[in-house]
């Protein structure tokens, strides 16, 4: 089939140029050849002979006489074992210095699962962080977001999930990532030997806006597949907010009414259709995504972080370097938290509710009041809560981490002060010094 | 004679097409691309050209593609066989679309949204023949499940009509005829099992409205008791991310006392309608001691499926709600979330370059929510019996914010208002409704006096509690701590339930009035206590006790032994007072 040229581009606002043309389908891909080269469009609106695209590498020195050229087919990506390794840009094409890949194309944003065909998910992601695995459990087949605020070490955070998660394969989608984070990404993934189950699809901070918007699509897309062959598949997206933000220029350039702050009317939807391709299959593998949301000025009802809360499966806040215990939540832990140790919901639950007094105690102490007995043993509790569950450095399976949270009750408390079934503090507390000294001579005897 | 259109400019969901004759607002069409026939509807029309909305995704549509104007409104299929099943926001059936299409949801594909060839026992009602019936009177019944079916006289029909046939008792299609009507001016119409209806128009088949009064038990204790929502009211939920609306409605889906429940999942995430599909079908309604699916119809148009299709699911819905009520049952409608279908709206309204109201809704959300929610009621039939449906909304306002457009209109016209709060979630208190900020305009079934009194209670230890974190415990005198704790205990062992305890999470109104009028006992004595350790103790104790007793069942041994082991307690305190007395 011969491709049309159509050498007349009538409008060029923002990253849009619009062009008249016959016969262009919508949401088909188009190539621009201007004298800095070729890159990818996309139809976004069609009025009678009026198709306007958004051009992925911006329109920064595209001439009116520029010629585009329609492809006929919607956007694509090929799919095979070779991209196991490689690195791509957001329009898909090699970022490294392999060969660029054209088999076996599969169309990307494709239909939604029917929900009849989803089942319910219930096998533990063991993070080996105990503020995840003990207290908010990540589940296969979950999405769920990191919020957090610039300078946060969110993406170390990402790629140590991502490293100890133990998934068939990581696949990792950077959207205006900073370059040394995409670096980081690479170097922490090949050291952990994970290089050769990953494919990254990088839109880095330098690259024109509008290229990141296809990255979590593209990366759902391969993902999807991989999944269909029974791969446990974990999609790392980083930035949200930048995805978020694209969507908004474009947005704004189309005239768009803006609903909040500038964002479209449709953000939630947006966002959903990416998020909503985590699933579980019935007879067939998994999707798991995790995905950086950073909050502009540590503002949770900021349209972004907002939205993106109403359509995940719970939110992990990363604040001054862990993850907080308020605030944090997976949504799915209650299927898998009662399969691990009969101990970790009550553990769970009851660790948390003190942490919460000694925050009261805490404040009450930074307003002068007078610290009762009780408020110095939470003090303490905190301290050791703090430092051996919240830091992030802590790296133990969960059944240690119970065993640790055991042992700081013990030394902050007495039994009865906590308020732990009976029979899991007959099995679990353990017992002073003292009276395991007496035991032993006792048995001695 | 079919009509078609040709589409001329598409943005998003939304296409415009110029149209050859004549097309009428709502009107459906199909888009014809390639075998693929896609649903859409008309939303605005001017001079020769329609704007439609395209109810899946437009992806590879194109200028001059042909529209098939099908010269009906959106519509649902009403007959046996709705129970049970799980459709998306178009009635298309998700069970028979997974049998025949795999784990995706193709796009442009309808099936049928009753089973065609599965037969019903229709036994037509006596003594019918021959005379003069009217629209919604029933021509006889099926049994589907534990319910009588009504075969009706269609909604649509004006005045008297003559039965002029009816079939005898026996197995039928639901396309099979049933009987023949005779209108006056001398038409005759043939009547199916199976009755299509537009889903936009709210069926009037009933001789009047009545002020909804007989309480809808939820057996939620904080909703009942003094929040209480009544059959055929609304009452909506709104709160932030995190407080739990969801987990909400599926408890209330599972233990309110109502004959169907219809779940409307609007925008929200798959996953937790995966949670209904899978367990509904193994829990056991406790009053029919069938499955809980039997008597759910669930309506999941999730958040990736297309957006249009959302805007008509809640009416799906209500359409459905509304035609088991026009059988004499009481019907729950749970739409999950409001909000969704009105960013669907916004949407919409934005693509159809409308001039944005506030947050860029359109100016008529208001009307629109007060119209989806005024299809509730409970109404007089037009035959000897009442039906109702209660519909209920969660709200989830952007940030968490209750200052928002969708939960200002909705406060405006609904009965009850449930506010969630993010605190009390993350304290871990559910359900998390708000009692400060809760409201209800139905009436409690417990004595209103008494629930009034606690609320006080409530609202008083509330203040209490603020001024404490000014002033400290040291600057609280003992009779505001007394006051405090009593909030905190109402609070702990009444307002919270345990949605994961089989016993504590459903509490019947019987036990609600029994454990109220004992808690009630309790906040009404003044306690004298030594000190505040002292007044702490022993309603730490109390707590204890309650949320033990809570936690076992009605009338079982333990329960009567742990309400003896309360009694003593207290009596124990106030001879303790006594004897405090004495020696002073």
């Amino acid at each position: 089939m011969m491709k049309k040229v159509h050498s007349k581009i009538l409008s060029i606002v923002g990253n849009v140029i619009t062009v008249k043309a016959k016969g262009a389908a919508y949401e088909e891909l188009a190539e621009v050849r201007s004298h800095r080269g070729k890159s990818l469009a996309q139809v976004i609106k069609i009025d009678k002979n009026l198709v306007s695209l958004q051009v992925f590498a911006g329109s920064r020195g595209v001439s009116t006489n520029d010629q585009v050229v329609f492809l006929g087919h919607p956007m694509k990506v090929s799919f095979s074992e070779d991209m196991l390794g490689r690195v791509f840009d957001g329009s898909g094409r090699p970022r490294d210095k392999g060969p660029s890949l054209a088999e076996n194309t599969i169309e990307i944003s494709g239909p939604t699962v029917n929900p009849v065909k989803r089942t319910i998910p219930e096998r533990m992601i063991r993070t080996n962080i105990p503020m995840i695995d003990l207290f908010n459990s990540l589940v296969v087949s979950q999405k769920l977001p990191i919020f957090s605020t610039s300078g946060e070490p969110y993406n170390e955070l990402l790629a140590r999930i991502a490293l100890q998660a133990e998934a068939d394969m990581i696949i990792l989608g950077g959207i205006g990532l900073k370059y040394d984070q995409y670096l980081f990404f690479k170097k922490r993934i090949e050291e952990g030997g994970a290089l050769s189950r990953s494919v990254f699809f990088i839109h880095t901070a330098s690259d024109p806006v509008v290229e990141g918007l296809m990255v979590p699509d593209l990366c759902l897309a391969v993902a999807e597949k991989f999944a269909l062959q029974n791969k446990d598949v974990l999609v790392l997206l980083s930035d949200m907010t930048n995805f978020a933000d694209a969507l908004k220029e474009i947005a704004i350039t189309m005239e768009q009414v803006p609903s909040n702050r500038g964002y479209p009317g449709d953000l939630y939807s947006q966002l959903a259709k990416r998020y909503e391709k985590a699933v579980e299959f019935e007879d067939a593998g998994s999707i798991t995504v995790l995905s950086v949301t950073t909050m502009p000025g540590d503002d949770v009802t900021h349209p972004v972080p907002d939205n993106t809360g109403y359509i995940t499966e719970g939110q992990f806040y990363l604040r001054a370097g862990s993850i907080a215990p308020f605030g944090s939540l997976s949504r799915l832990k209650q299927q898998v938290n009662d399969k691990t140790r009969k101990d970790h919901r009550a553990i769970m639950d009851g660790m948390i509710q003190l942490y919460a007094q000694y925050r009261d105690t805490e404040e009450k102490r930074s307003m002068g009041f007078k610290m009762s007995s009780w408020d110095r043993k939470l003090l303490k509790y905190g301290k050791l809560f703090e430092s051996k569950m919240m830091d992030l450095t802590v790296n133990i399976p969960i059944e240690k981490a119970l065993d640790n949270g055991w042992q700081i009750l013990s030394e902050c408390f007495e039994p009865e002060e906590t308020s732990f079934r009976t029979d899991l503090i007959k099995e679990f507390w353990p017992e002073p010094q003292s009276h395991r000294k007496k035991r032993n001579t006792e048995n001695n005897e | 004679m079919q009509k078609f259109g040709k589409i001329v400019a598409i943005s998003g969901n939304m296409i415009t097409v110029e149209f050859g004759e004549s097309v009428s607002q709502n009107e459906v069409g199909y888009v014809v691309v390639g075998r693929q026939r896609l649903k859409s509807e008309v939303i605005r029309i001017s001079q020769d050209t329609a704007s439609m909305q395209v109810f899946e995704d437009t992806k590879g549509i194109k200028v001059g593609d042909k529209i098939e104007f099908s010269g009906e409104m959106i519509s649902v299929e009403l007959g046996p066989g709705l129970l049970g099943q799980v459709y998306d926001g178009l009635q298309n059936p998700l069970h028979d679309l997974a049998k025949e299409c795999g784990v995706f949801l193709p796009r442009g594909r309808q099936l049928e949204a009753i089973d065609n060839q599965k037969k019903w026992h229709f036994r037509p009602k006596e003594k019918i023949k021959g005379k003069k019936v009217s629209a919604g009177q029933p021509l006889g019944y099926v049994e589907e499940g534990i319910f009588k079916h009504f075969i009706f006289v269609p909604f649509s029909v004006k005045g008297d009509l003559t039965v002029t046939e009816l079939s005898s008792e026996g197995d039928y299609k639901v396309k099979d005829k049933i009987a023949i009507l005779k209108s006056q001016d001398g038409n005759t119409i043939e009547v199916t099992m199976v009755a299509i209806w537009p889903v936009k128009i709210p069926i009037s088949a009933y001789n009047q409205k009545l002020t909804p009064q007989e309480p809808l038990i939820t057996k939620m204790r904080i909703l009942d008791t003094f929040f209480p929502v009544a059959k055929g009211g609304t009452y909506c939920i709104p709160g932030p991310f995190g407080s739990g609306k969801t987990v909400l409605q599926q408890l209330i889906s599972r233990y309110a006392d109502v004959d169907i429940v219809i779940l409307a999942a609007c925008g929200e995430r798959a996953g937790e309608v995966v949670e209904t599909l899978k367990e509904f079908p193994k829990l056991k309604d406790p009053r029919t001691g069938r499955s809980l699916m039997e008597r759910t119809i669930v309506i999941c148009n999730t958040s990736s499926m297309p957006v249009a299709a959302r805007e008509a699911s809640v009416y799906t819905a209500a359409t459905l709600g509304e035609y088991y009520r026009q059988m004499g049952l009481n019907v729950l409608l749970l739409a999950d979330s409001t909000s969704r279908w009105a960013q669907a709206l916004r949407e919409i309204s934005g693509r159809l370059e409308e001039i944005p109201g506030e947050e860029a809704y359109p100016a008529y959300l208001e009307s629109r929510i007060a119209e989806f929610y005024e299809r509730a009621g409970h109404i007089q039939l037009p035959f000897d019996a009442k039906g109702s449906l209660t519909i209920g909304g969660t709200v989830s306002p952007a940030g968490g914010n209750f200052d928002e457009p969708v939960t200002q209109s909705t406060l405006k016209v609904v009965g009850a208002f449930h506010g969630l709060s993010r605190d009390r979630a993350n304290a871990r208190k559910y359900p998390s409704v708000d009692p400060l900020q809760s409201w209800s305009r139905y009436q409690t079934p417990l004595d209103k006096e008494r629930v009034k009194k606690a609320r006080e209670v409530l609202i008083k230890g509330d203040e209490v509690n603020q001024m404490m974190k000014v002033v400290g415990e040291e600057g609280t005198s003992i009779d505001d701590y007394q006051l405090y704790l009593k909030a905190d205990f109402l609070d702990t062992v009444y307002l919270q339930q345990n949605g994961f305890n089989p016993i504590d999470a459903a509490t019947d109104i019987e036990r609600q009035v029994y454990t109220f009028d004992k808690i009630f006992s309790i906040l009404d004595t003044e306690f004298s206590f030594s000190d505040k350790d002292h007044a702490r103790t022993m309603f730490y104790q109390l707590r204890s006790l309650f949320i033990d007793w809570n936690y076992t069942e009605i009338d079982s041994n333990k329960y009567k032994k742990l309400e003896k082991k309360i009694n003593n307690f207290l009596n124990s305190q106030k001879h303790k007072e006594e004897d405090d007395e004495e020696s002073s």
